[in-house]
């Protein structure tokens, strides 16, 4: 077998760049650090961030409650655009996603150690907004209590799923990476429920990190197997990432409207995806990070190094964006010609003109080394990307629906109230999730960053 | 002391400490030696002389199964149990298949994979005799390095294992309590 190597410490980094570990750790200090914000008392902070999330939560639960008893003609469907806000926010939140098992997969592949202090974090993340997104898609079904009919399974008219369509494709890819992104978190998490089970003074918190900890005990055959599958999962999230985006990119892709039949669709998407996430990411680590006291951990190297993913992907997306157009021009196709002609003069250029700005222009600053070592301008930077990321999708949906072949079934489109009580509403869900996660969780991975500390100390005798 | 012992258990200091003594004890004959570390110390399972692990190829063989079952799932149903002409397309039109078949190998291959593991170590484990250890309550699962000895080690004597462990340069010897 190829044994698993642990995540190699390439020495000191070169001048000029950031320790990603700073300040002297040992094993233990890592486990104070790391789990104080789960034993200390709650902070006002907390209160007033999941009281507001959670009030938002309900407004989520109104608009569902109304979508479910009146129909779907709460929303502002009409007969072009008949996939409207679901399906924008379904792609957006799903896009999200893709940087936490980037990050734990990808990096782990890629050894880069940068990784070890946000994995968790993201890992989190992308949970939780599968789970956003997995909402709009079953609520777009009209009748929500019957999702399983498009799960295969035998059923008394002997009816199957159609498999050769895109839809059902959607159903498999985010069921598989919703529950592959849950066994990989939760693997990440079975040291650190030990860790948390050895500390808790209170007898619940004993009883339900033991349980979940599964009686954990780090012995070396435990931690063998362990490392096996955690590279193996990995392995497995790696191609699996890559396909959901490209997967939902088919919805879009195999259809033969204009402005979504396009080859561009799935590497273009995947690549949206992660400047999303990395986006997201950013927007809820950089205030958590003085909040735990957690900048040790978090440092300027891991904000630099995301920074530049984040530029990289960014300018793979603008690239989709030109080729898009180059395509549209090239094809000879009056129809796309047409939308790409509407994109830029007809009733949403001005939502056009905003993706540009912050999808394209926006985040050029990131080539400038004070923003990408300055939390505030990232943050800004990253709300930016943010906003810019769902207009994208808000473009690629509505504008090609809303002038198709005919134009006697041309229509304008805009949400309703419900579509955004429904939308702000999993925007609540998200952050309730993350409050209780930093509430009850380890946000980073202690084990692994124990691992990262005694690789650095060591480093350090030896160059002393 | 009048109870039953699991065995001996021997801190030390560093994880270097660790491997060290796990590799003495190995070569001094003891077969049923275990050690417990806070992260992965790769080099303890060569000087345990652990074989290779299993988890490889119950991935595999997940995935294998997930794969195959996936598609033919979609082939028995769409060519046997309920044909159907769909554009024109022939029954076993597979193209169409690929993604599924996809999905179901890879959440085949990670779940057969965490349940693996699970089922390799022994775990959901709710009680062990090593937790009767304090220091080892304590420290394992943060800062701890311990290596233990198991009664049920044909070389094993109360005595003499201990006195052997304490050469190793330990922290502490203690005996586990069954």
């Amino acid at each position: 077998m190829a044994t698993i190597d642990p995540p190699v410490f390439t020495g000191e980094p070169e001048p000029g760049v950031p320790p990603v570990l700073t300040g002297h750790h040992t094993p233990g200090s890592v486990t104070d650090d790391i789990t104080r914000p789960i034993f200390s008392e709650i902070k006002p902070w907390w209160l007033v961030g999941f009281g507001i999330s959670f009030a938002l939560l309900m407004l989520f639960l109104m608009g569902a409650a109304k979508l479910v008893t009146v129909g779907t003609g709460v929303w502002g469907l009409n007969m072009p655009v008949a996939w409207g806000f679901a399906i924008i926010n379904f792609v957006w939140w799903i896009g999200i996603g893709h940087a936490g098992t980037l990050i734990s997969a990808i990096l782990l592949l890629f050894r880069q150690e940068w990784r070890t202090s946000i994995n968790r974090f993201a890992e989190a993340m992308t949970l939780f907004a599968v789970a956003c997104a997995g909402m709009f898609p079953i609520l777009h079904l009209g009748r929500p209590w019957l999702f399983y009919w498009l799960m295969p399974y035998p059923n008394q008219m002997s009816l199957w799923p159609q498999f050769q369509s895109p839809l059902i494709w959607d159903v498999f890819a985010v069921s598989t990476y919703a529950t592959v992104s849950l066994l990989f978190w939760f693997t990440g998490l079975i040291p650190d429920l030990a860790s948390l089970r050895d500390r808790a003074k209170n007898i619940w918190v004993q009883r339900l990190a033991g349980i979940f900890s599964l009686g954990w005990r780090g012995s070396a055959k435990h931690w063998q197997n362990y490392e096996a599958l955690y590279l193996l999962l990995a392995g497995l999230s790696t191609p699996l990432v890559l396909s959901v985006h490209t997967v939902v990119s088919f919805d879009f892709a195999i259809s033969i409207v204009p402005g979504w039949h396009t080859t561009v669709f799935p590497p273009y998407f995947v690549a949206g995806a992660v400047f999303a996430g990395f986006a997201m990411v950013f927007t809820l680590m950089l205030p958590l990070r003085p909040l735990f006291g957690l900048k040790d951990y978090i440092t300027d190297r891991h904000l630099q190094a995301m920074a530049k993913v984040m530029l990289t992907t960014g300018l793979i997306v603008a690239y989709g964006y030109i080729v898009e157009i180059f395509v549209a021009w090239y094809s000879g196709n009056v129809y796309e010609w047409g939308m790409v002609k509407n994109r830029f003069t007809g009733p949403f250029k001005f939502q056009y003109l905003m993706l540009w700005v912050c999808n394209i222009f926006v985040p050029q600053l990131l080539w400038i080394k004070r923003v990408r070592t300055s939390p505030i301008v990232l943050w800004l930077v990253s709300m930016a990307i943010n906003v810019g990321m769902w207009l994208e999708r808000y473009i690629i949906v509505v504008v090609s629906l809303a002038r198709d072949f005919l134009p006697s079934s041309w229509d304008v489109y805009a949400g309703t109230r419900w579509d955004w009580a429904i939308y702000v509403g999993t925007i609540g869900l998200f952050m309730a999730l993350i409050f209780l996660f930093i509430r009850f969780l380890p946000v980073i991975s202690i084990f692994e960053v124990r691992h990262l500390a005694h690789e650095k100390s060591h480093h350090h005798e030896a160059a002393t | 002391m009048s109870f039953t012992i699991y065995g001996l258990m021997a801190e030390f200091p560093t994880s270097e400490a660790l491997v060290e003594a796990a590799r003495k004890t190995t070569r001094a004959g003891y077969t049923r030696v275990d050690a417990f570390t806070p992260y992965p110390v790769e080099e303890l399972s060569e000087a345990l002389e652990h074989k290779r692990s299993w988890v490889p190829l119950i991935v595999l063989m997940g995935g294998l199964a997930g794969g195959f079952g996936g598609f033919g799932l979609q082939f028995w149903s769409a060519t046997i149990h309920y044909p159907m002409i769909i554009g024109g397309r022939p029954f076993a039109a597979w193209p169409g298949w690929i993604v599924v078949t996809f999905e179901c190998t890879i959440l085949a291959a990670a779940a057969s994979g965490l349940l693996g593991m699970i089922l390799l170590n022994k775990l959901p484990q709710p009680y062990h005799p090593v937790f009767n250890v304090e220091s080892f309550r304590a420290k394992a699962s943060s800062e701890g390095f311990f290596l233990v000895v198991e009664a049920e080690d044909p070389r094993f004597d109360r005595q003499d294992t201990a006195d052997f462990l304490r050469e190793l340069n330990p922290i502490e010897v203690a005996e586990v309590e069954e």
